[in-house]
């Protein structure tokens, strides 16, 4: 059977080293199985996460060769294994140890996240009719798993460290969720704009790239919030609809 | 000296999948201090997983479908050996839950008219499952988790609760370690619920996660409540067989829903040639009556590729050992052979079923629109666990609850797939709003201290006894026990032999250390969760030998056919004054009348 070289990073709270581990490579395999058996026969205190390994949870995120993936989804035959395959942790998050990050952040971002909201039932059984193409629409957003991906590559946070400023795009595809549900009557366009700074993405798609979803991050979800906003807040036109709107009601 | 994070709350609820999120939401609208426990991040517990839908009578589908036939379908499918009062509770209460979801946020796929859209599963006899695409865990775990974090719930991720506390006969609390630091906490509480979920880890080919080492039953068992039907666990007949990395990954029964079909080597329809006889009235005569119901035909009947788990799981494992196997040890599960009868079958394929479209695309370099996946069964759910009182789920601890997939008793001997999602929200109401009420109504107990110092010492064993097992190495020889002895297919001899390998892991489990520290060591993880791995893969083996007969998910070689005298009990296994597994027939009580009747006229 051939062999191939991982190069893991290990270390706790930031400080660390890469170590490197020859382990055997069978068909089919992906990179959490050569993690998991340099974990079983050579590095048993090795921190790694894993739920299904069936790219279903997102916990197994990670960078390898420098690339943000899932390493259940990451074949091996993917990899150029004549040299080591360079496994690292999420870098736009702080440190706990080896390929484990402190993914805190994201959950208290979530939070604050002003929740939904329906409108009262308007069917006669009590509930709601909707319509196929209505789920549709939002059934994109509703598919990201939270593997943060997205918020590791995303230049605000990883370089500008612009945490407080701005949500990320995993949010901006949650807050998508929610202002496109054909249920919800909230109105989250004021905090976008203010707390979770929507006009700090400048569009780059980096994190459209790296979604193991395929989830149209920037086209679908963040340039339609940005619209809104800026429909809102600076177009004048709008503005005024919106004053006499108010009065009217 | 003991050295512990303390915490207090009325209700703490252990696990954060389905059952447990419902189950804290629950208490928390009750107004009692709730907290939630998790190995894992939240939103990544099993329940994620879940693909093919939830099951609920709504009836939108096909108005002929009520609770009263939810009611026999899952009776018929665990074979009557369920709890016939949860399975009672669980048919009525469960278009509820699932309606309730919908004003939580979760959006699933719609009919027409624009009602939740409902699809076909096996042993269901009416299109019943509500789903969105094949993801509709994600769906249900989102909305729970994203309702909940508002309710002012403490969540604690990625803790691990090592051992239940008493105070007395009632639960005191319960004792863990946080796994990124490693420190230990002592959580005392009124009550406690149970939602850790199954023990799929036990076996070496299995759908489930490095967190499904049946935790929630050990803690149960050592805190001195009884478990039930420790020996009916699901091998679902179709999970992943090639290439080797992906064995056991699951390949969900809504492909065969949407018209999937099975076929062995020689390209037959092997599942027409053996349909058990109490579900002959309900299967297609024809490959063309089965493809009608697949298409919402409602006079015609279920092909056979939707009879119950277990039989199909079997009839697989019969067509590889006679040699009609495909050429990695499965058979093929085919849904690509819809382009004779659908106009766009690729892409109807790829919106019905996505996942599983990318995972065989990812995974195994197979296109499922074009060709047959190669499948073969994978060790997927527990019916075993805590006996609970059908209607409060408290186990017979004062004060200790239990849900979701940890406790027993609504699936009986096999369950209908969907039948999950739909028990976990709905026993999962239930233990939050009776543990809730049991907390309000007692004082917080103490704890022991020595009980905690015992602990304590026990979980730091492994790191004085670096370099002699290995922990990784001691589970992977369980899994394969478990796996080649007390499988699909059980003897008599080869459970006697499995018990006997338990026992000898049980002491390399003793010897098994760990090096490194304390933070975030998945090798200590390991060696932590070894016990219960063991306890209950014991459990298992210890009742499979004494059901002597097959019944639903549980098949004796040695005693093939079922017996009627053993359906009248349920097997009943608490820990013994001297620490021994011991093992009880409890009678099953007899039918309510008006349940008794609408199983006669359902037959
Ligand atoms: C691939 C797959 C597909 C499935 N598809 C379907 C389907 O379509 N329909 C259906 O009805 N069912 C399905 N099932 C079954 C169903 O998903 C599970 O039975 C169900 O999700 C279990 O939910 P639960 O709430 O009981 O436990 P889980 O969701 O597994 O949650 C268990 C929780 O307990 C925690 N925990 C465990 N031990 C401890 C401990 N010691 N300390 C602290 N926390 C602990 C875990 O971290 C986790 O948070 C599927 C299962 C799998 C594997
Ligand atoms: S498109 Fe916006 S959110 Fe996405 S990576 Fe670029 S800046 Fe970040
Ligand atoms: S949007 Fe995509 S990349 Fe971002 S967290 Fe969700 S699934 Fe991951
Ligand atoms: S382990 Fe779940 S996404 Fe990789």
């Amino acid at each position: 059977m051939a062999k191939a070289t991982f190069r893991i990073w290990r270390g706790e709270r930031g400080r660390g080293a890469f170590c490197e581990y020859d382990t055997e490579v069978a068909p089919g395999m992906v990179v959490l199985d050569a993690v998991h058996q340099i974990q079983a026969e050579q590095a048993g205190d090795l921190a790694v996460r894993w739920n299904c390994k069936a790219g279903r949870c997102g916990s197994c995120s990670a960078e390898i060769n420098g690339m943000p993936k899932l390493m259940c989804m990451t074949r091996l035959n993917a990899l150029a294994l004549d040299r080591p395959v360079t496994i690292e942790p999420m870098k736009a998050f702080p440190h706990v140890k080896d390929l484990v990050t402190d993914l805190a952040w994201n959950y208290a971002v979530k939070r604050r996240i002003p929740p939904f909201q329906p409108r009262k039932p308007d069917a006669p059984d009590g509930t709601w009719r909707i319509a196929q193409a209505d789920v549709d629409r939002v059934q994109e957003f509703r598919k990201c798993i939270e593997c943060y991906l997205c918020q590791d590559v995303c230049h605000v946070l990883r370089e500008h460290h612009l945490h407080e400023q701005f949500m990320g795009p995993r949010f901006l595809v949650y807050t998508a969720a929610l202002e496109m549900h054909p249920l919800d009557v909230d109105d989250r366009l004021a905090p976008l704009k203010k707390e979770f700074g929507v006009g700090l993405c400048n569009i780059t798609k980096c994190c459209t790239k790296v979604c193991p979803e395929s989830i149209a991050i920037t086209d679908n979800a963040i340039i339609p919030l940005k619209e809104r906003v800026v429909d809102r807040f600076f177009d004048p036109l709008t503005k005024l609809f919106r004053i006499f709107g108010h009065s009217e009601t | 000296m003991s050295e512990y994070i303390p915490h207090e709350h009325d209700v703490l609820v252990i696990g954060a999948g389905g059952a447990g999120l419902r189950a804290a939401v629950e208490a928390s609208a009750a107004g009692v201090k709730v907290a939630v426990i998790t190995k894992s991040l939240l939103g990544k517990a099993h329940t994620v997983m879940a693909e093919g839908g939830v099951a609920a009578a709504l009836g939108n589908v096909d108005d002929r479908d009520n609770w009263r036939v939810h009611f026999a379908d899952t009776m018929r499918g665990g074979q009557y050996v369920n709890n016939w009062r949860m399975a009672e509770l669980h048919a009525r209460e469960a278009p509820a839950r699932v309606r309730e979801l919908e004003a939580w946020g979760a959006l699933f796929d719609r009919t027409g008219d624009g009602r939740i859209l409902q699809r076909n599963f096996g042993g269901h006899r009416y299109p019943r499952l509500a789903h969105v695409g094949d993801r509709t865990g994600l769906e249900m775990i989102r909305t729970l988790q994203d309702h909940g974090i508002h309710l002012g719930l403490d969540v604690f991720m990625e803790h691990t609760i090592l051992r239940l506390l008493k105070d007395g006969d009632r639960i005191a609390g319960a004792f863990g370690y946080d796994r990124e630091r490693g420190r230990f906490h002592l959580f005392r509480a009124k009550a406690v619920v149970l939602a850790t979920g199954g023990i799929g880890r036990a076996y070496k080919i299995t759908s489930n996660s490095w967190e499904y080492t049946g935790d929630g039953h050990a803690l149960a068992y050592h805190a001195g409540a009884s478990l039930m039907d420790m020996e009916f666990v699901q091998f679902h007949p179709t999970g992943m067989i090639w290439p080797p990395s992906v064995r056991g990954i699951l390949v969900t029964e809504g492909v065969r829903g949407e018209g999937g079909v099975l076929r062995n080597r020689l390209g037959e329809r092997f599942l027409f040639h053996d349909i058990p006889p109490l579900y002959v009235n309900q299967t297609a005569a024809s490959e063309e009556e089965g493809w009608r119901y697949t298409q919402g035909d409602k006079n015609a009947k279920r092909p056979p590729e939707l009879l119950t788990r277990d039989h199909v799981a079997r009839c697989i494992r019969r067509e590889v050992r006679e040699g009609r196997g495909s050429p990695h040890g499965g058979v093929f599960l085919d849904i690509a052979w819809i382009k004779e009868k659908l106009p766009n079958a690729a892409e109807h394929i790829r919106k019905k079923l996505p996942s599983m479209y990318h995972q065989f695309k990812q995974l195994a370099d197979i296109d499922i629109t074009a060709e047959p996946m190669e499948v073969g069964p994978t060790t997927h759910y527990m019916m075993g666990g805590v006996r609970v009182d059908a209607d409060s789920q408290m186990s017979d601890v004062p004060g200790l609850f239990a849900a979701g997939e940890c406790a027993a008793g609504l699936h009986g001997a096999n369950r209908l797939g969907g039948n999950s999602l739909s028990d976990l929200l709905v026993f999962g109401q239930r233990a939050g709003e009776y543990a809730a009420r049991f907390a309000r109504e007692c004082p917080l107990p103490g704890v022991d201290a020595r009980e905690v110092e015992a602990a304590e010492r026990r979980a730091l064993a492994p790191f004085g006894r670096s370099s002699s097992e290995n922990p990784y190495s001691v589970q992977h020889r369980s899994q394969e026990v478990m796996q080649e002895l007390v499988g699909i297919v059980r003897t008599e001899r080869e459970m006697v032999e499995a018990l006997e390998r338990l026992r000898e892991l049980h002491a390399a489990a003793e010897r098994a250390g760990v090096d490194g520290n304390r933070e975030y060591n998945n090798g200590w993880h390991t060696a932590l969760d070894l016990d219960n791995l063991l306890a209950v893969s014991e459990m298992v083996a210890r009742a499979a030998l004494e059901r002597k007969e097959s019944r639903g998910a549980h098949f004796r070689e040695d005693y093939p056919s079922k017996d009627e005298q053993c359906g009248k009990w349920n097997l009943v296994v608490r820990k013994g004054a001297g620490g021994e597994m011991e093992f009880t027939r409890v009678p099953i009580p007899p039918l309510r009348d008006e349940l008794a009747a609408i199983l006669r006229e359902m037959q």
